[in-house]
């Protein structure tokens, strides 16, 4: 077949190879390391969880779906690149396992239309979009967004059955004696309310904070298998360690500062890593790629400040958790800091001069 | 010995496998050969030869132009066919000035050729010149006239010569051949080169994935206690030739400068080799070692090829294509130029052909960044790829050159990495170009300005003239009146008046 005419092919500029990654590939990685914490949480809350979340990740991809054909924009190609997956996750990771379904519907339009296509779509939102949605729906929807149910476990004696998740989830009908506040809400009010820690904490473990068989969010609750992901997607190159270890660092840092000045008022830093979103928001959230710094300096800033942020909404703001709100915060500093923090170019100095050597000229 | 680190790079699949083990072989003439008259960067060669004129290989048939080009010798003995146009080894596929010999199969070198018995007693003017006359040019790939590199020691003070033999394109194993099979000729070549710029340390920096060449470069540097074999980490851009030098001596070469301006020369390993056969057999560069590799190459060889040969020619040489190429590409894979077609000759910068298939190449329609940052990791030169796209996208071409878009050397990595599979590296190219393109229009408008207001002045400057020597001419003529004026009073003349006449008529008039 060569000996034929001279061969033509396309004329296609350099380089001709490329390491074979991909869009959909990164967010299947993700989704990969969220597997087990959401396997647990799914466990551990039983039918109305495995409810709530398949209702919020379908509403995700369904608005994805639309916003997409409204936006005349191919629909396979955007949706199997699985960003609004991997939002709908996360946000449904983030919610009340027992919250009503259009907690969940609400949300997905919220985190898709307002937090990612009104800006044109994947790659161009400012914002974390879970963490839009979480943030609006807690604050529209305090009492939905706060009601917490204690685990019941769906291989455990006294687990609801489909029908009774399906009461939880459609019909709103959450038994009284199900709720009880998070770690968090407990140190929130009781420390609060003048309670000393000790007698606030009554009862908490940190071993079981950190396994994650506790009250919580749906996916939120398990910081060592969040940590285990997180690990996997660092040895993976999807994220690198800068955030994460940026805003751990800094959370832990200044606990354990308070911790020593009060040990009365301020839970150490242990409590403070393995409660709420704590690990969820490091590994998962606050190194949304979209919305986070490019540089690796840039990323340690945005990590600390998360940190930073984390830690004095928990102590002195209104809310008990702070991590949506940390990081939305320091989503909104993200242009600045990749403005002024930059890597050195190549032969030049910090300022972007050329570097010189005046010994070298004769 | 000690190395340091350089920033970014990337690790692609490095695929020598299928060519590293076959030896250097020599390619048969073809019936033709299509020189082209410009395969250096700087001036075209003038032909110096006619029509129908019988030549030797390594006479030469076009004269370098000016103080940056080279000259172009016959490949191999035969006549003189045209002189004309042929499609260039260039994307474009436009034709470029060509000249056509066709070999008599004699292959026989010019009577004239002669070497240097002992390159080290010439002085390193005698050895650029050699170098100069020989077409020698800097065979990487960049094509820069080597002669006058070997110049830089007049206006830089250099300490240490840098031979890069990273090799760090995948698919390529020319240069590891050539060392494999012809290290002597190569240190020779080196310690020539260094004799020429007058350095006392040669760094030899062969990247780790090429053990035999290491090895027999090792053995061949032996003797010459300045010479140091460095094994280099395996990662591309490790041959971009800023981040070898400071992979290997720390140091980084200032933005917009040379390497020269830390007191560094770098050469390629097989441009050494050149100047061996130059000046020790005083044999002109007529061709070189290429590496013909890629899924869709039946046979993948490395064979050495007379310039001008048609790469139709090498790959049936190499049994053609086992499957249709997706990509044919001159050089590697990372920073190669595509071909529109396997007519076009080779030139003395091509240092591999290679016809890729579409799994190789993993084409796919871009996508949407998701700001990853893998490119900003990749980057060698520390830019910020994706923000320099986003203002290349944008028109603000301005804002990429701000952002560094002229520091950028092009390697690829970041498009390598780009999980969207955005084409970055071809924004910047684009903007690169346009901005040359710019910069040219507004030199000339400038230029045009400059000639503009020299002209004006010129212009007034004349008239200025003309009308002070009119006036000194009435003034003289002025002069030589008066005299005859005061002679006769009654004497009209159509003068005008003088003015304190007009004056006093002026005042009277007034009074009345």
């Amino acid at each position: 077949m060569s000996r034929a005419t001279p061969h033509a092919t396309p004329v296609v500029a350099a380089p001709h190879a490329h390491a074979g990654n991909s869009i959909s590939r990164t967010m299947g990685l993700v989704i990969l390391a969220l597997l087990p914490a959401t396997a647990l949480g799914l466990g551990q809350f039983g039918w109305p969880a495995i409810l709530l979340f398949t209702l919020t990740i379908g509403a995700t991809l369904a608005t994805e779906a639309m916003c997409l054909r409204i936006a005349g924009k191919p629909l396979t190609v955007n949706l199997l690149d699985g960003s609004a997956l991997v939002t709908g996750w996360l946000l449904a990771m983030s919610l009340p396992p027992a919250a009503p379904w259009w907690i969940g519907v609400l949300g997905a339009v919220i985190a898709i239309v307002l937090g990612k296509q009104v800006f044109g779509g994947t790659g161009q939102n400012l914002f974390n979009p879970a963490m839009v949605a979480r943030v609006a729906l807690l604050i529209a929807f305090p009492l939905e967004m706060t009601t917490w149910v204690t685990p019941e476990p769906l291989w455990s004696a006294g687990a609801r059955d489909l029908q009774q998740g399906l009461a939880v989830t459609f019909a709103g009908q959450i038994p009284d004696g199900m709720t009880g506040a998070t770690a968090l809400g407990q140190v929130r009010t009781e420390v609060g309310r003048g309670v000393g820690l000790d007698e606030a904490l009554a009862g908490y473990s940190p071993a079981a904070g950190a396994m994650g068989t506790i009250s919580g969010s749906l996916g939120e609750t398990s910081a060592l298998l969040l940590l285990a992901g997180g690990l996997m997607l660092i040895w993976l190159r999807v994220i690198t360690w800068h955030i994460p270890a940026a805003m751990l660092a800094t959370l832990a840092l200044l606990a354990t500062v308070m911790h020593w000045v009060d040990p009365g008022r301020y839970p150490d830093a242990v409590f403070h890593l393995v409660s709420g979103a704590t690990l969820l928001g490091a590994f998962f959230i606050a190194t949304d790629l979209v919305t986070s710094p490019v540089s690796k300096a840039g990323q340690l800033i945005f990590g600390a400040g998360c940190g930073l942020l984390v830690f004095a909404i928990r102590t002195w703001a209104g809310y008990p958790e702070g991590v949506a709100f940390a990081v939305l915060l320091m989503n909104a500093c993200t242009p600045v800091i990749d403005h002024y923090v930059r890597p050195r170019v190549f032969g030049r100095t910090r300022r972007g001069d050329p570097l010189e050597y005046p010994e070298a000229k004769p | 010995m000690r190395l340091f680190g350089i920033r970014g790079g990337v690790y692609p699949h490095d695929r020598k496998s299928l060519a590293a083990n076959a030896p250097v072989a020599v390619l048969a003439l073809p019936p033709l050969l299509h020189i082209p008259l410009q395969q250096h960067i700087g001036n075209p060669a003038a032909p110096a030869v006619r029509r129908g004129q019988l030549v030797a290989k390594g006479e030469l048939i076009a004269h370098s132009q000016g103080a940056v080009s080279a000259p172009v010798h016959a490949s191999t003995s035969g006549r003189i066919m045209g002189i004309g146009s042929f499609p260039a080894h260039h994307p474009s596929g436009l034709s470029a000035p060509t000249i056509t010999l066709r070999p008599d199969g004699e292959d026989r070198w010019h009577q004239d050729i002669e070497g240097v018995p002992d390159p080290f007693a010439l002085e390193a003017d005698e050895i650029a010149a050699r170098v100069a006359a020989a077409g020698i040019v800097g065979l990487g790939g960049a094509t820069f006239p080597s002669a006058v590199k070997l110049n830089l020691r007049r206006k830089y003070k250099l300490h240490t010569l840098v031979i890069n033999a990273a090799e760090c394109e995948p698919y390529l194993t020319c240069d590891d051949r050539l060392m494999r099979e012809q290290a002597p000729e190569v240190v020779d070549g080196i310690r020539i080169i260094a004799h020429a710029l007058g350095v006392s340390r040669v760094l030899i920096g062969i990247e780790a994935n090429k053990p035999e060449a290491l090895a027999a470069m090792g053995e061949a540097a032996r003797p010459f206690a300045e010479i140091q074999v460095v094994r280099l980490p395996t990662r591309y851009p490790m041959g971009s030739e800023k981040h070898l030098v400071q992979a290997l001596t720390g140091q980084e070469t200032p933005a917009r400068g040379l390497t020269a301006d830390i007191g560094v020369v770098v050469h390629n390993g097989a441009t050494a080799f050149a100047v061996h056969e130059a000046i020790r057999l005083g044999r002109p560069l007529v061709s070189r070692v290429i590496t013909v590799s890629g899924g869709a190459i039946a046979r993948p060889a490395n064979l050495r090829v007379p310039f001008g040969t048609p790469i139709q020619w090498i790959i049936d040489h190499c049994g053609g294509f086992k499957v249709e190429p997706a990509r044919l590409v001159s050089g590697g894979p990372m920073m190669g130029q595509p071909l529109p077609s396997t007519r076009v000759p080779t030139i003395k910068g091509a240092n591999g052909i290679l016809a890729l298939t579409a799994e190789e190449t993993r084409t796919r329609e871009p996508g949407p960044c998701i700001r990853c940052a893998s490119c900003v990791f990749a980057c060698p030169c520390g830019l910020l790829p994706l923000e320099m796209a986003n203002h290349t996208r944008a028109g603000n071409l301005e804002g990429a050159v701000k952002l560094g878009l002229m520091d950028c050397v092009g390697c690829g990595s970041c498009s390598y990495v780009c999980p969207a599979h955005i084409p970055l590296v071809r924004y910047f190219n684009y903007a690169k170009g346009e901005m040359a393109a710019r910069g040219r229009a507004k030199q000339k408008q400038t230029e045009t300005k400059r000639l503009a207001e020299q002209r004006s002045a010129r212009i007034e400057a004349i008239q200025i003239a003309k009308r002070e020597a009119m006036a000194a001419r009435r003034k003289a003529a002025a002069a030589t009146k008066a005299p005859l004026a005061a002679e006769g009073p009654s004497e009209h003349r159509a003068e005008p008046p003088s003015k304190p006449r007009s004056e006093a008529r002026d005042r009277a008039g007034g009074d009345v």
